[in-house]
């Protein structure tokens, strides 16, 4: 009785919106490739993270003041005086670094399995935009508390439009509405954070999935699923997006919402990287703190920036290493996608990539030394070297044959290639047949200490 | 009837009036982007501002507000003065040339009066306020260091006249501000043209 008129009301509606249809295109009967692994959580963790930016932007903006003079005090009347404020606030302030760690992750993800790669290239290029937006978003809201950091991180980047020639002091006093960082600057900051740029965000979303639902997903193996169909037209190792991706991406979001509210209660200055101490003090025009660094998902890009000694280069060459990102799908030749099946030199190559941006994150967020000099200078050539000889090692790369079908999401121990893990079977091969191993007591001592030192790290500080 | 549809005129007008519409678009968007420059309060607020240097002693710096930036006033012992041509060779522009300061601050210590600096303590590189290190030759700027500004933020170098060391990022001396003495020990800072402080 129930379920006919349930029927007959959702029949009334798809004849004048298509409901089902909509949900049918876009997860019941929308194929995925069945191997997706743990890389493939961070696409509905960074929508899950959106959606938490929005909701506790909302409640913030109720009791926040974009104004020079009461600015400061509003975000501290948020902390104290609103009921539970400084729960919005901390997870506002760690959902923005949850944000890049999800985002940088799904980049990653990327990299490793060639998902911008042909017929994927707008996937990427609509991803891309979303990233600058989001840093822009990231760097805007920065200024909203007007602590010192904020101030003068703001003064630090408005400036840098400053070093374009020509034109670059008009726009900066453009982009600034007054001389200096001011009110102006504060309000149109607060205007452009809360209304224009998560309407484009949202809008480059949507472009940004429906582009992913026209190809359909990568997967790790670098296989297109859609050229092996069934009778029935579905892909053969694709798996309908709902239950099975929607019910793995809940467990996903589960485990991650466990690690956000652990930092929002026990952590949420982030050891200082999240919020940064002298942000604690208003801002002061005359007096730049002794140190200052951007937020930790800046510093490698800043770092680049201060490796170059000249103003005008040292902001060309910030602005190319995110250039150089909008052009990964033409600047890799290699026709295999995954690393996989990649040769091992794209394997290393990628991995001293990820050392030098860890680096270079690392130096951004220390004081200028001769040393660190050189060592950003280091990375930044190979931050570069990565993605500029890449037309070049690409297209030589000695790949091995993919596969017809896909295989497991995680590839199994006994399966891998390479000698490493062929030491590494000897080794826990070893281990197992060692009589240690074989005591069940000893086991389980061996794990409660392993548990309890993990613990000991979680909670020591 | 199809044979009578004149392609080519349909795409000229549709075209034609595309490109009218986009410069009608284009002085819609202009009062909008207007809006966003310095207000006319903004832009009045340039007041010039008088410092009383009277208890201003050796080697102590203050920091005055002025058009919204830090404008440093500081009174250089003899021996910081005497650092001044020993430190040339490291600077990238010694003389000054392709800095701006007032022709009358146009010389090597950079002022009217040698022993009192003034200049605006915003670096020229992204606008951080360096610090004042007058210390010579602490651990952290290294042996060479011989007292003078030091950016925190990109490391840039400057010695005691706000002269730019080589190989750091800013690309100029700091800005000296127009000003005058009104009295021996009372200071005008801005204001005034250039030829009516000299």
């Amino acid at each position: 009785m129930w379920s006919e008129r349930a029927s007959a009301f959702m029949a009334w509606v798809d004849e004048r919106l298509p409901v089902t249809k909509f949900w049918n295109d876009h997860a019941a009967k929308y194929y995925a490739p069945k191997n997706f692994n743990f890389f493939y959580f961070f696409g509905s963790l960074a929508l899950l993270v959106l959606v938490n930016q929005l909701v506790t932007g909302i409640f913030l903006a109720m009791a926040y003041k974009p104004d020079a003079t009461l600015a400061f005090d509003s975000v501290e009347m948020i902390m104290r005086d609103i009921s539970w404020g400084w729960l919005l606030r901390y997870m506002h302030s760690t959902g923005a670094s949850a944000f890049f760690i999800v985002i940088y992750l799904h980049m990653f993800r990327a990299l490793l399995y060639g998902s911008y790669k042909k017929p994927r290239e707008l996937i990427w290029l609509f991803g891309m935009v979303i990233f600058v937006l989001l840093m822009a978003e990231a760097f805007m809201g920065y200024l909203l508390p007007w602590g010192q950091m904020s101030y003068w991180g703001a003064q630090v980047i408005i400036s840098l439009f400053g070093a374009i020639p020509v034109i670059g002091e008009d726009l900066a006093l453009w982009i600034r509405g007054d001389y200096v960082v001011a009110d102006a600057t504060l309000n149109r900051f607060f205007a452009l954070h809360v209304v224009a740029i998560p309407i484009m965000l949202l809008a480059l979303v949507v472009f940004h999935l429906a582009a992913l639902h026209t190809t359909g997903s990568n997967n790790p193996d670098g296989v297109e699923i859609k050229k092996l169909k069934g009778m029935d037209d579905i892909p053969l190792d694709g798996i309908p997006f709902h239950p099975y991706y929607t019910v793995k991406d809940l467990f996903g979001a589960g485990v991650f919402i466990i690690l956000f509210v652990l930092v929002v209660f026990y952590l949420p200055e982030g050891g200082g990287f999240f919020l940064e101490g002298p942000n604690f003090e208003p801002a002061d025009p005359l007096k730049t703190p002794e140190h200052i660094a951007p937020v930790w998902y800046f510093t490698p890009f800043y770092s680049i920036l201060r490796a170059v000694p000249s103003k005008f280069g040292g902001v060309v060459a910030m602005g190319a290493s995110i250039v150089v990102l909008f052009l990964l799908p033409w600047l890799d030749r290699c026709r295999v996608k995954s690393i996989r099946y990649r040769s091992p030199v794209y394997g290393i190559l990628l991995g001293l990539f990820v050392l030098a941006f860890f680096g270079l994150g690392v130096l951004g967020t220390k004081p200028v030394s001769p040393l660190n000099t050189i060592l950003a200078r280091i990375f930044a050539v190979i931050y570069f070297g990565f993605f500029l000889l890449m037309p070049w090692y690409s297209a030589k790369e000695k790949t091995f044959p993919e596969p017809m079908r896909l295989g497991e999401a995680v590839v199994p121990l006994a399966k891998r290639r390479g000698r490493h893990w062929d030491l590494i079977r000897q080794g826990l091969a070893a281990i197992q047949n060692s009589a240690i191993f074989q005591s069940m007591i000893l086991r389980v001592v061996v794990g409660f200490i392993v548990f309890f030192v993990l613990l000991d790290f979680l909670f020591y500080f | 009837m199809t044979d009578d549809i004149d392609n080519r005129k349909r795409r000229f007008l549709t075209q034609s009036a595309a490109v009218v519409g986009a410069i009608g678009a284009g002085f819609a968007v202009t009062p909008f982007l207007a809006s966003m420059q310095p207000s006319a309060k903004a832009r009045a607020s340039g007041a010039p501002v008088e410092v009383d240097i009277s208890r201003l002693e050796p080697g102590q710096l203050i920091r005055v507000m002025w058009r919204g930036k830090p404008v440093w006033v500081l009174r250089r012992t003899p021996e910081a003065l005497a650092t001044l041509a020993e430190v040339r060779d490291k600077l990238l522009d010694p003389d000054s040339e392709e800095s701006d300061q007032p022709e009358y601050a146009h010389n090597e210590a950079r002022s009217l009066k040698p022993e009192i600096f003034v200049a605006v303590g915003v670096c020229t590189h992204l606008g951080c306020s360096p610090t004042y290190r007058p210390d010579q030759r602490p651990a952290d700027l290294g042996p060479d260091w011989l007292g003078g500004f030091f950016c925190p933020c990109h490391g840039s170098l400057f010695d005691i006249a706000g002269r730019v060391y080589k190989g750091v990022p800013a690309p100029k001396n700091l800005e000296i501000p127009p000003y005058r003495y009104l009295t021996e020990s009372l200071l005008f800072i801005g204001g005034a043209n250039e030829e009516e402080s000299a």
